[in-house]
């Protein structure tokens, strides 16, 4: 089932797009990562989803409904980058409104509070939570009422691994429960597992959207193949596979995919000398590059 | 209405946490006792009772007080709102920017009320209990009470105005002491100096009854004193107010919250979150 559905939606600053025709369908219980550098358009994508900022071309529909209309907003939760609730409330308080501001029950707001953590710092004023406990907050709101679609900016942002991780559980919950989530990240790595789906944002053009997977291969960046050989056993390694030295005892290798077997075919030859081998696919981090610079990224 | 009372339950818990309440009720149940023991003195000497001194020393404290009062609740609604991001959270709820305006100005009237109705209180009481009111003293209360509530609502409105156009809570903060300085200080300065150049002329019998009820302030000073034994003790300006009918300057009450509060509305609307 589509939960949203955007066809070619631009947005215009005078002369500047900074969305420009962006085409993107997010299914229920998918998890997409919007990724793009400061300026790319992310959060002005997410905000015409919202309906708060008008779009000046193309169309946006959430199970149907229009951006920012009733039934829309009904369905969809959102959560800002680095929002700051009122500090002199309690946690209690804050989500309390939010239940209401939703019609439902205020005791759901205290349920949300034990699944997110809080529930020991739920009547603590606000001004006393740490960063992490204050985005905790925030997602909590982002759990109440009939949504459909989750919308995320920069959620993890200033949290602890610890907390991320923490997260990323309330967010898979949110897909298995059957709900569509968007989210918007700059820290790379911990989306590999976390994600269904990659979007990249360049300059308000959406450049890549896909499975990480698929990313991958498209992009034909290369594989490395970290080579741990026995004692002095580097230069050796070199004169028969190739690569540079690392550290004195170790080699790297850097292939394409399709080569990767015959490579290590190759090692296998040599294994009197290989203590370990490493297999290091490119990394999101990598992709990130490719895609948001349309350069590949140097080894 | 359900996301209407929510939010305004929302923002009286904010406005109890932040003190303003406790502000608001004690700046005016302090400048109402006082005023009311200062009144003593001269209640005798003119002949009327305790409380029409008093109200008519609220009256000229209030045009200064409510406004400022009604300014610092306000200021702060939208601004403050943008300025920690959870504007655009709230607005990504099923609200509409009307009822979120509404909300707000439903809990800072409330507090507004209460507290002009305990400072007012106040006066009355102690008025009685020292010694003399009358049927006609306890009306003007009354009037008092009614139009500082509409004086206290219209400039409410334009705090929300003006926390729109400036979207940060500093520059809101600086813009809404201006307002207040220049409607209600220095224009009153600027019809008395046009008055005194006019000498009596064409812009101090058309034209200055109208700018004199076009701003709350005055409007609010002649409803309180015109046809008022109150009247009596004071000069000026309420005097000029008499040549056109009582109900001019009440209706430009009544007029100034609902027009005010659809500016606000109408620049709000124009805030992309």
């Amino acid at each position: 089932m589509t939960v949203l559905q955007i066809a070619g939606a631009t947005k215009r600053y005078g002369n500047r797009e900074t969305v420009s025709d962006v085409s993107l369908t997010v299914n229920a219980g998918e998890r997409i990562a919007l990724l793009g550098h400061n300026g790319a358009g992310k959060t002005t994508l997410m905000r015409m989803i919202l309906g708060l900022t008008p779009i000046d071309g193309g169309q946006i529909s959430i199970l149907g409904h229009a951006p920012g209309s009733n039934g829309a907003s009904r369905l969809t939760a959102f959560l800002p980058e680095s929002v700051a609730f009122h500090r002199s409330l309690s946690g209690r308080e804050q989500l309390r409104h939010f239940a209401r501001l939703r019609g439902e029950p205020v005791a759901r707001a205290d349920e949300l509070l034990e699944r997110v953590g809080l529930g020991a710092d739920a009547d603590r004023r606000i001004a006393t939570y740490s960063k992490g406990m204050g985005q905790r907050l925030g997602l909590s709101q982002a759990l109440l009422g009939q949504r459909q679609l989750s919308l995320l900016d920069e959620p993890t942002s200033g949290l602890d691994p610890i907390a991320r991780w923490e997260f990323y559980k309330v967010v898979d919950e949110i897909a298995a429960s059957g709900g569509a989530v968007v989210m918007s990240s700059h820290a790379l790595t911990e989306l590999e597992a976390r994600t269904d789906r990659i979007a990249i944002l360049r300059a308000g053009k959406l450049v890549a959207n896909d499975s990480l997977e698929t990313l991958r291969r498209e992009a034909g960046l290369p594989v490395r193949l970290h080579i741990a050989g026995r004692p002095d056993s580097a230069d050796a390694l070199i004169s028969n596979l190739g690569g540079r030295p690392i550290n004195g005892r170790s080699v790297e290798l850097a292939c394409r995919e399709e080569e990767k077997m015959s490579y290590l075919t190759a090692v296998n030859a040599v294994s009197h000398l290989v203590e370990d081998i490493e297999i290091i696919p490119p990394g999101l981090d990598e992709l990130y590059r490719h895609f948001s610079t349309g350069e590949d990224a140097g080894p | 209405m359900t996301a209407v009372l929510a939010i305004a339950r929302y923002e009286l818990l904010i406005v109890r946490r932040n003190l303003w309440v406790a502000i608001a009720v004690g700046l005016m149940s302090l400048f109402a006792v006082v005023l009311t023991m200062a009144g003593s003195s001269t209640a005798g000497a003119l002949g009327v009772d305790r409380l029409t001194v008093t109200v008519t020393s609220l009256t000229t404290l209030s045009v200064y007080l409510v406004p400022l009062i009604a300014l610092l609740i306000s200021f702060d609604a939208i601004a403050g709102e943008l300025d920690r991001g959870t504007l655009a959270l709230s607005l990504s709820y099923p609200i509409s920017k009307a009822t979120f305006l509404i909300g707000k100005f439903l809990a800072h009237f409330a507090t507004l009320a209460v507290a002009l109705g305990i400072g007012y209180g106040a006066a009355g009481i102690l008025s009685a209990v020292l010694g003399s009111t009358s049927a006609e003293s306890l009306v003007a209360l009354a009037i008092l009470f009614g139009s500082a509530a509409l004086l206290g609502a219209s400039f409410l409105g334009l705090g929300y105005a003006v926390s729109s156009i400036a979207r940060q809570p500093g520059a809101a903060a600086g813009l809404v002491i201006g307002l207040w300085l220049v409607g209600v200080v220095l224009y009153d300065l600027g019809l008395l100096g046009a008055l005194l150049a006019d000498d009596g002329g064409v812009f101090t019998t058309k034209i200055f009854p109208w700018l004199l009820v076009a701003n709350p302030a005055d409007a609010f000073r002649i409803v309180n004193f015109a046809g008022s034994e109150a009247a009596v003790i004071t000069s000026g300006f309420a005097t000029a107010g008499n040549t056109m009918p009582a109900s001019v300057p009440l209706a430009a009450m009544a007029v100034w919250p609902p027009v005010v509060l659809t500016l606000a509305w109408g620049l709000f609307r124009r805030i992309e979150t």
